[in-house]
């Protein structure tokens, strides 16, 4: 039987709010904690942001400590690298997803290897926020899903949120973390709601529910496992209550949360008890998270396994223009006949 | 090939294109122009005083005899070390040198501006700056010999590990230097405390976007930085005029703050108007440009072969413009050095390149477990897997 995680019971404190505000009070906390933590990124100050994720952010701690800068990504990026050099934690916001590749040069050949070549002595611990996906109807280059890029580049953590939860408390702890960070955000996720505890002050980060790097089960189920993170847990819970809605099989959906690294443990754990693997993500699927992830159950799981690992992804080609996105990025219905195939394999 | 006989006049003209049929430039390449501040001919003379020297006349007074002593000194032994580092290569204990041969004096002179406190960001041919910051020169070679990527700790003298990807360390100045103003180290008159960084990098780099971006953020923010530009003439094979239509110094300009080209080759006007640049930064002025008219005598690096795309009449050009020789020549007239002075320097430039060679040879090889550490600050579940599986098969084949 799927059983979703029932959603925590309001407390005096709890309130109900949204991934984007989880965020802004995330980061309202990380900066309050320590003076050293600094945001940058384009229109992030007086306007908060096109998401306005750090909306009044500028206004309550300064110019200096929420920095627009110049609208350059490298120049973005590689001034954070210096600033962390100097001893600041720089938050930094890359304002679309397709936008980040001027500062690749940066990402993957400063700021994943400054800790390694230096044997240590240096340490980067900056985070590069990028909002992430489709589904909002935008122009091209505003709805990637690029996250194996930098997964693919080790020195580099990776992490994506799919709850308030999670926005609220991983961004804090990638904020606290000593090495860098990519933390995506599912823009199209940014207004959805739940019930956060943002009680009094500046929380302890020994409170956080979980780890930076852990992947969370968010359905119980004990015919097939989906994989999926980011702004595809939302279609796979769906997916798992729309089955048990109509006495399907029963879904386990493991939330992975840090794409890099990747917490095998829950991940040979669901399979070994399901069987069956579908991995699920708005990311083409060719040199992606979802291999990993196929490659990791085939390796660990062989024995355990009913059926092939299936992928439901973006189809490989270019983010097609948003006319076509219904089409191209997974829905309930491609998660469901995956399930569906493995099941009847 | 054999080489055409040509007149020095000819040879600087052409110097600066291929046999592909360009019109030759207008004016001598090798001549720094008006605007080229300088405190030492060639000869080794002093330079009279000027509206374009005159500014920085001011940052010599202070130099002393041993102050310039120490300058010569510098200008040798770092000459002694990147021999050493080329000769180490050519007897395969390195995998790659580059040399700055012809650059030792925009490089001491930029290195002796410097304050403790201040941070330099270096390229990969910075050895004469490391050596003024105090990084023993046998921590350079680590990187070249395959045994680490950046042998030194960039804190311990302010100066950063050399940056491979050329221009990415312009924005990481930047990005310091606005580091130091939040930390209000800077503008406080406090001598001990107030701090600029220095950016390194050649001709070439200055078409990076990085490059470019790192002197928009510099000029926006105001930031106490400097950069400074050894035009060497080359990158790699390719000369000034594929490069630049606008001569770095003049691009400052556009900026939005203070370009000056200066001779490279004179380590009394490299010191100088180095120093102007990092009081200016100290003080809360902003951002200097400086291009120094320099030369790279040697090829790019070991890997590479100059003879195939410049002619060797234009280093004979350059040579006469050596910036040992003007300031070994300046001393010798001025009396502040002699020959007994000159031999001890070069005894202690053997002593220091046996050093160096001995460090080398002896350098032990990382044991390769090592390659998993310090990829990542906190514990890492990959990257520990996978060095347990390593230790694993590697002791497979024990016993």
């Amino acid at each position: 039987m799927t059983t979703p995680t029932a959603a925590p019971a309001p407390t005096s404190t709890a309130q109900r709010t949204t991934i984007a505000k989880a965020l802004n009070a995330g980061m309202r906390a990380a900066m309050e904690r320590d003076p050293k933590v600094l945001l940058m990124g384009e229109d992030i100050g007086k306007l908060g942001g096109v998401f306005r994720i750090t909306e009044g952010l500028q206004k309550d701690f300064g110019e200096d400590r929420v920095i627009d800068p110049p609208l350059a990504e490298a120049g973005i990026v590689g001034t954070a690298v210096g600033l962390a050099l100097r001893g600041y934690r720089p938050v930094v916001e890359i304002q679309f997803d397709g936008f980040v590749y001027p500062a690749f040069d940066q990402i993957v050949s400063q700021v994943s290897k400054m800790h390694y070549r230096s044997l240590g002595k240096l340490r980067l611990p900056m985070v590069i926020r990028i909002p992430y996906g489709g589904g909002i109807g935008a122009v091209e280059h505003h709805s990637e899903s690029n996250e194996s890029y930098f997964a693919h580049t080790a020195g580099l953590r990776v992490v994506t949120v799919s709850t308030t939860d999670d926005a609220y408390w991983m961004i804090q702890q990638a904020i606290a973390s000593d090495d860098p960070v990519v933390f995506y955000e599912p823009k199209r996720r940014y207004h959805e709601r739940g019930v956060l505890d943002l009680g009094g002050g500046v929380p302890d980060l020994a409170d956080a529910p979980h780890r930076l790097d852990e992947a969370v089960v968010r359905a119980e189920g004990t015919d097939v496992t989906v994989l999926t993170y980011g702004p595809m847990v939302k279609v796979a819970l769906a997916a798992a209550q729309a089955a048990e809605l109509e006495d399907g099989p029963s879904i386990e959906v493991v939330d992975l949360r840090s794409l890099s690294p990747m917490d095998t443990d829950v991940i040979e754990a669901s399979v070994l008890k399901t069987g069956r693997c579908v991995t699920l993500s708005e990311a083409p699927t060719f040199t992606s998270i979802h291999a990993e992830m196929a490659a990791w159950v085939q390796e660990h799981c062989f024995y355990h396994l009913e059926a092939p690992v299936l992928r439901v992804g973006g189809y490989n080609i270019p983010y097609p223009p948003s006319r076509h996105e219904e089409v191209f990025l997974p829905d309930l219905d491609r998660v469901l006949h995956a399930v569906d195939t493995v099941l009847n394999y | 090939m054999k080489e055409p006989a040509l007149s020095d006049e000819e040879v600087a003209r052409s110097a600066a294109h291929t046999t592909l049929g360009h019109e030759p430039p207008e004016k001598d390449i090798t001549d720094g122009g008006p605007d080229m501040v300088q405190f030492l001919d060639a000869e080794g003379r002093r330079v009279p005083v000027t509206d374009v020297n005159g500014p920085y006349a001011a940052y010599l007074e202070d130099l002393d005899a041993e102050a310039m002593k120490g300058m010569l000194r510098d200008l040798i032994l770092v000459r002694r070390v990147d021999a050493e580092g080329f000769a180490l290569q050519r007897q395969g204990e390195l995998g790659l040198w580059p040399s700055l041969l012809g650059q030792e004096a925009a490089q001491v002179g930029a290195g002796r501006a410097m304050k403790p406190q201040d941070y330099a960001f270096p390229g990969y041919r910075e050895h004469g700056v490391a050596w003024c910051k105090g990084v023993p020169p046998e921590n350079l070679l680590g990187l070249f010999r395959g045994v680490n990527h950046g042998g030194w700790d960039s804190n311990e003298n302010n100066f950063h590990l050399y940056t491979i990807v050329i221009g990415n360390q312009m924005l990481h100045a930047v990005g310091y230097a606005m580091g130091v103003q939040r930390d209000g180290d800077y503008a406080t008159g406090d001598p001990e405390r107030d701090t600029a960084v220095m950016a390194f990098t050649g001709d070439g780099g200055t078409a990076q976007g990085d490059y470019n971006e790192a002197l928009v953020f510099a000029s926006v923010k105001d930031a106490p930085v400097v950069f400074f530009v050894q035009n060497n003439h080359w990158a790699i094979s390719q000369p000034n005029d594929k490069q630049f239509s606008v001569p770095p110094y003049r691009r400052a300009d556009g900026f939005g703050f203070p370009g000056v080209r200066v001779d490279g080759n004179d380590v009394l006007a490299s010191y100088a108007v180095a120093r102007a640049a990092l009081e200016r930064a100290r003080s809360g002025g902003g951002p200097t440009l400086i291009e120094a008219f320099t030369y790279r005598m040697g090829a790019h690096t070991t890997s590479d072969d100059p003879t195939k795309y410049r002619i060797s009449a234009e280093v004979d050009i350059w040579k006469k413009k050596d910036p040992i020789d003007r300031m070994r020549k300046y001393l010798l007239a001025e009396g502040v050095v002699d020959d007994a002075w000159l031999e001890q320097v070069d005894e202690e430039a053997d002593a220091l390149a046996r050093r160096i060679r001995h460090a080398c040879q002896t350098m032990p090889d990382p044991g390769h477990e090592e390659m998993f550490a310090h990829v990542y600050a906190e514990p890492h579940r990959l990257v520990e897997r996978e060095a347990a599986e390593f230790a694993a098969y590697q002791a497979g084949f024990e016993d």
